[in-house]
């Protein structure tokens, strides 16, 4: 009974102004929706080039790091000097000890969705004199195509085909341009130690990164080993892909405890665009904040210069019985219904905007802009669009409960 | 027959302090009884009002004692203020009357919405009975900001009576009538004290008016001068 004096009272406010009211309503509206698409903006950025990383990188990396060698003299006391000299890379070879059982250990692990032996083997590309340095990936092209994707870039080929062809090899676009290499054509390698190889191009891919596709080949571990001159048991990395990369610090932290190795996230491989993804974050969050700010501020001069028109109905309602309770409550449910419509409206608008940017072709792998519904954005955007709505109506209200109605009689 | 005290007070004082220290009201004791039609008159700044704002709960800086219906009043917090004016008194105020957004019949019933002890429609059937009674129930459904100052002072008197309150408060509640409406005012007046056992302190500059109710108080100088 009482809820509906209070509602009567707000919503013949709020109708007898309706130009103010669908004002004030326009700004959430605005502020909401351009919210609400900016995160949305980042959201799918930052997926997308999350995404085209993951096509080259593994979440966590395992391997033998480089260590130093030891002082001569062994620091003993605070203060006396330690001599190193001719510091020197102490690790005779990078191979990492027993990884079967690694691996098995690994594999072990509920929140690991994926690991692959990889041989990393820093080579020449050759074609009659033409020559490029890369990188080749010995892997079990299964596991590696679960892990990257490998497929999906493929411009030409089949990654299967290295099952049959144990001298097959996976050659970026930009080798294959420079070398002037044809698929199923036969190309040169000379690993760091010398050793040649002829092998047979049985697929060419295209990442969205040209600088991986100048440099990287993807071929048989076994053929990676002999590259090294090394057994069967030699590799140079894990790769591990967990359930939520954005978890990986925490479980590469965890593995750090289980072995003697290196183990590498790759938001710590990838300092600098992590950096820049922050950067991002940080401004278009800050500027659709205040942009939902100015918003809050109609809705608060609204609210206000209601107040400031009606103190004499304040004040008529107080002498006869409304408390200043009720009049909080009363400014509040205009506010918020202010805050209800406005915010629809603005869900609304963000879905258009969305709709609408998610429609413009950019080319590239992704082809078009990538932003995409994210329902937490927009739950987030509702929740937030309703609550600055009624702080921005909680202050003037306040103000509005603490009128004397004497002062206002005396006039 | 002993006669029941509605309401009393005790040597009320009440200063103001701008712009200048000034004592507009000076040691006021008296006493209202169950039923009564009493009048206030006085010259204009002898304080009257002022008195009347701290009858009606709404004024509470002052200094003495408030007691209504037996209960202390003074001291009270500000929420149990608004719920015993809802209940229990009824205000016409003396230049601000209505809420103009609204009807008529809203007017006169948003305080027994408030109340919320009857339904919409119990309010609304009473509604009409108050502004049946005062002669303008043919206004009932216009904007309150549409009528004139003396409709909208009988409208704001059918307004106080509408929760049947024990004690009904105006400050000169005629001052925009007619001697017609007048009359009606002071006919419904007599009728709910004497019929309806109701309380009606009125403030008012008319003197057929006071003469008309059964007793008269009278101010001077934020002093109570005389009372018959
Ligand atoms: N808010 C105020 N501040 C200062 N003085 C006031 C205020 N309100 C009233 N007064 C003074 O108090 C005295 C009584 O005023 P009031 O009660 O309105 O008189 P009445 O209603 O009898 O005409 C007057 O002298 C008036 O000037
Ligand atoms: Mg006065």
């Amino acid at each position: 009974m009482k809820l509906n004096v209070n509602s009567e009272i707000a919503l013949t406010h709020l109708l007898t102004r309706k130009k103010q009211t669908i004002i004030a309503s326009l700004g959430v509206t605005v502020g909401i929706g351009i919210f609400i698409f900016m995160i949305s903006m980042v959201v799918g950025f930052n997926r997308y080039s999350d995404e085209a990383l993951f096509k080259t990188e593994s979440h966590i990396r395992i391997y033998q790091d480089d260590t130093l060698s030891r002082p001569l003299i062994p620091k003993t006391k605070l203060g006396n000097t330690t001599i190193i000299i001719n510091p020197k890379i102490a690790n005779l070879s990078n191979t990492l000890l027993n990884p079967k059982k690694i691996i098995a250990d690994l594999k072990k692990n509920e929140n690991i969705v994926t690991v692959t032996p990889q041989v990393s083997v820093s080579l020449f590309y050759n074609n009659g004199i033409s020559q490029i340095n890369g990188v080749a990936s010995g892997v079990n092209i299964i596991d590696a195509n679960e892990m990257f994707n490998i497929q999906s870039t493929m411009l030409a080929g089949d990654i299967r085909n290295l099952l049959s062809t144990s001298n097959g090899i996976l050659i970026g676009v930009g080798i294959a341009e420079k070398l002037n290499i044809k698929l199923y054509d036969n190309i040169n390698i000379t690993s760091s130690i010398g050793v040649v190889k002829m092998m047979k191009v049985e697929g060419i891919f295209k990442t969205s990164n040209s600088n991986i596709d100048l440099t990287k080949s993807y071929i048989n571990l076994a053929i990676s080993q002999q590259l090294m001159k090394e057994s069967s048991s030699y590799l140079t990395d894990i790769l591990v892909n967990i359930k939520d990369p954005n978890k990986a610090p925490e479980f590469s932290k965890q593995l750090k405890n289980l072995t003697i190795y290196k183990v590498e996230d790759w938001q710590a491989a990838n300092e600098q665009s992590m950096s820049n993804k922050k950067t991002r974050q940080v401004m278009l969050g800050s500027i659709s904040l205040a942009i939902l700010l100015v918003a809050a501020f109609g809705i608060y001069n609204i609210i206000n210069m209601t107040i400031k028109e009606k103190l004499n109905d304040i004040a008529i309602l107080k002498a006869t019985g409304f408390s200043g309770k009720d009049v909080i409550n009363i400014f509040l449910k205009e506010s918020l219904i202010m805050g209800i419509i406005g915010t629809s409206f603005g869900l609304l608008l963000a879905s258009g905007l969305i709709k609408f940017i998610s429609g413009i072709y950019i080319g590239g792998d992704r082809e078009y802009f990538p932003i995409g519904f994210e329902s937490s954005i927009f739950i987030i955007g509702g929740i937030l669009g309703i609550l600055i709505t009624l702080g921005a109506g909680y202050i003037p209200a306040i103000g509005a409960a603490k009128i004397d109605p004497i002062e206002i009689f005396r006039k | 027959m002993r006669k029941k005290i509605i309401l009393q007070t005790k040597q009320i004082s009440k200063y103001f302090y701008q712009p200048v220290k000034f004592k507009a009201l000076d040691d006021i004791s008296f006493e209202v009884f169950d039923s009564e039609f009493i009048t206030m008159i006085g010259k204009s700044g002898s304080g009257k009002s002022t008195l009347l704002y701290i009858l009606s709960t709404m004024d509470t800086d002052y200094e003495g004692e408030l007691i209504i219906g037996g209960e202390k009043i003074t001291g009270q917090k500000s929420d149990n203020l608004a719920a015993i004016r809802n209940k229990n008194i009824g205000f016409v105020f003396q230049f601000h009357y209505l809420l103009p957004e609204f009807s008529c019949l809203k007017n006169v019933m948003i305080p027994a919405l408030k109340l919320g002890k009857l339904s919409p429609q119990e309010i609304e059937e009473q509604a009409y009975q108050k502004l049946t009674l005062l002669g303008i129930k043919d206004q009932a459904l216009k904007p309150a900001s549409k009528l004139s100052g003396g409709q909208q002072q009988r409208v704001a008197i059918a307004r106080a009576l509408i929760n049947q309150p024990k004690i009904i408060m105006c400050d000169e509640p005629t001052g925009n009538l007619d001697s017609k409406n007048t009359s009606i005012v002071l006919e419904t007046f007599h009728q709910l004290s004497q019929e309806l056992g109701q309380t009606i302190i009125a403030v008012t500059h008319d003197n057929d008016f006071a003469e008309a109710s059964n007793r008269i108080i009278e101010m001077a100088d934020g002093k109570l001068i005389n009372t018959i």
